[in-house]
């Protein structure tokens, strides 16, 4: 237990993780294996990985740490479709800075930019819209992506160009909901789950309702979780305990910001201006339904991938890359055959690798705490 | 870009398209309400509110105590530094 005195409240801490040490020890008898529980989203996993967590859980528990990096996730073939973007002469490519050094098949958008293309790092999509304000004769693209957290901002944006009149403005929509790829990896049939650790700030959009079903059809327990390290040893004691008590329910630790409806104005303008795509390609996982959203026709005007005609192709992950595995949970980052040598932080073959919320890049920037050692 | 970032709202800049300056941190910026107001809540009331903000658009209101833990873990993870700078110039920012 190194890292518990970083904690805010090290004896609290001491207190949850004797209390899970105990549930593990009932529940692991009963199962005769590790006691299985997966972290959507990607900010529990770097947390989870900073303050050394799995190193503090006895060795009946695994966490494993779920696809809920949206950086992470985007396919080579949506990258090539930026560049694709991004290179038309008169156009204006704006991005968050994270998407930067996702591979593409060709280039990634940081290649592209030095290739000289006009791509520019926005903090905001409003900043987007400013720009296309600023700069009337070009045409400024913002490469809208995440969960369902990012998802209001885009879409008010949209809004708002719409309201004012802006005719260069467009999204290259890439927002990806978290719920349909938490039952593509339930339905799965390499997976062993026994819980979850919901996300909390798509959880803070959308609410606890749209869980219910992992509880009510698929008998797992899900406790939306915050982010503080003490958060997340809470919550899995709350899933323990549930494994415990024989129950499957949808919990909340985190109501101090998540409620069950989630946010209602955030909801209406996701509902009004984007609508379901049949599927939708994620890095390593392959082609999941119901996974992604699209603009909808009334707002196709400020829709990029109509606007611009792309490529749209879907490009294979470099076979060797393990990240579909890694993702589900089947095997650890470390196990990976490319972990470390040619996939690094620095150089990403992976997409696991390019964020900090990767369970790769988590894993190789601090290292394995404790039993995950043996890399 | 995902955990977002806790900041106080200072003044509010255009109150029809919900707009207001927060604070973050010692640095300022212009953010939207429209995700954290209504008519039992409108934007006046929120000066001096503490809220959670993603990608320039405040998300949920949050206590105080809430808001000083939260810039608090995001120091520690690291990730506070690079969205402040992002929201401050974003084409300085880390890449990464
Ligand atoms: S090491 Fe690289 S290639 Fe292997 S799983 Fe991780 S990100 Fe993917």
């Amino acid at each position: 237990m190194k890292y518990v005195d970083e904690f805010r409240d090290g004896r609290k801490a001491a207190g949850l993780i004797a209390r899970i040490e105990h549930l593990v020890a009932r529940i692991g008898r009963a199962a005769g294996r590790p006691i299985a529980i997966m972290e959507v989203c990607g900010g529990h996993t770097h947390s989870i990985f900073r303050y050394g967590i799995e190193g503090m859980l006895p060795a009946g528990i695994e966490l494993i740490h779920g696809p809920g990096c949206p950086v992470c996730v985007l396919p080579m073939g949506r990258i090539d479709d930026c560049v694709a973007i991004a290179e038309q002469p008169q156009v204006i490519f704006t991005t968050f800075g994270d998407a930067m050094r996702v591979p593409g098949s060709r280039k990634n958008l940081l290649q592209a930019r030095a290739d000289g293309a006009d791509i520019r790092m926005v903090y905001s999509p409003m900043d987007a819209l400013a720009l296309a304000r600023k700069h009337p004769d070009r045409d400024v693209v913002f490469f809208g992506l995440g969960f369902e957290t990012t998802m209001p901002s885009t879409a008010f944006t949209i809004l708002q160009a719409e309201s004012e009149g802006v005719a260069n403005f467009s999204v290259f929509c890439n927002h990806i909901t978290i719920v349909p790829t938490i039952k593509a990896i339930l339905d799965s049939p390499d997976v062993q789950l026994d819980g979850f650790l919901g996300p909390g700030h798509v959880s803070m959009v959308i609410g606890t309702s749209p869980y219910e079903f992992i509880a009510r059809h698929y008998g797992k327990p899900l406790v939306v979780a915050g982010f503080e390290p003490l958060d997340i040893l809470q919550s899995i004691w709350m899933v323990l305990k549930q494994i415990s008590d024989s129950r499957a329910e949808v919990e909340n630790q985190y109501a101090r910001v998540v409620t069950t409806g989630g946010n209602s104005a955030a909801l209406r303008a996701i509902t009004r201006v984007y609508e379901i795509r049949p599927f939708f390609e994620w890095r390593g996982l392959g082609s999941v339904d119901h996974s992604g959203i699209r603009i909808r026709d009334c707002y196709a005007r400020f829709d990029a991938e109509r606007r611009y005609a792309v490529p749209g192709v879907s490009i294979a992950d470099p076979s060797a890359c393990q990240c579909g595995e890694v993702l589900i949970g089947a095997i650890k980052p470390y196990q990976c055959k490319l972990f470390g040598t040619a996939c690094t932080p620095e150089r990403p073959l992976g997409a696991l690798m390019v964020a900090s919320e990767g369970a790769c890049a988590a894993h190789y920037q601090y290292g394995g705490a404790g039993k995950v050692s043996a890399a | 870009m995902c955990l977002g970032i806790p900041g106080q709202v200072i003044s509010i800049e255009d109150a029809g398209r919900k707009l207001a300056t927060v604070e973050v941190a010692g640095v300022k910026r212009q953010i939207n309400l429209a995700c954290v107001v209504d008519d039992a809540h409108p934007v006046e009331r929120c000066v001096g509110e503490w809220v959670l903000i993603h990608v320039g658009f405040a998300m949920a209101r949050i206590s105080e105590q809430e808001a000083r833990t939260t810039l608090q873990i995001l120091e520690e993870l690291g990730s506070a530094q690079g969205e402040l700078e992002a929201m401050n110039d974003p084409a300085s920012a880390r890449e990464a």
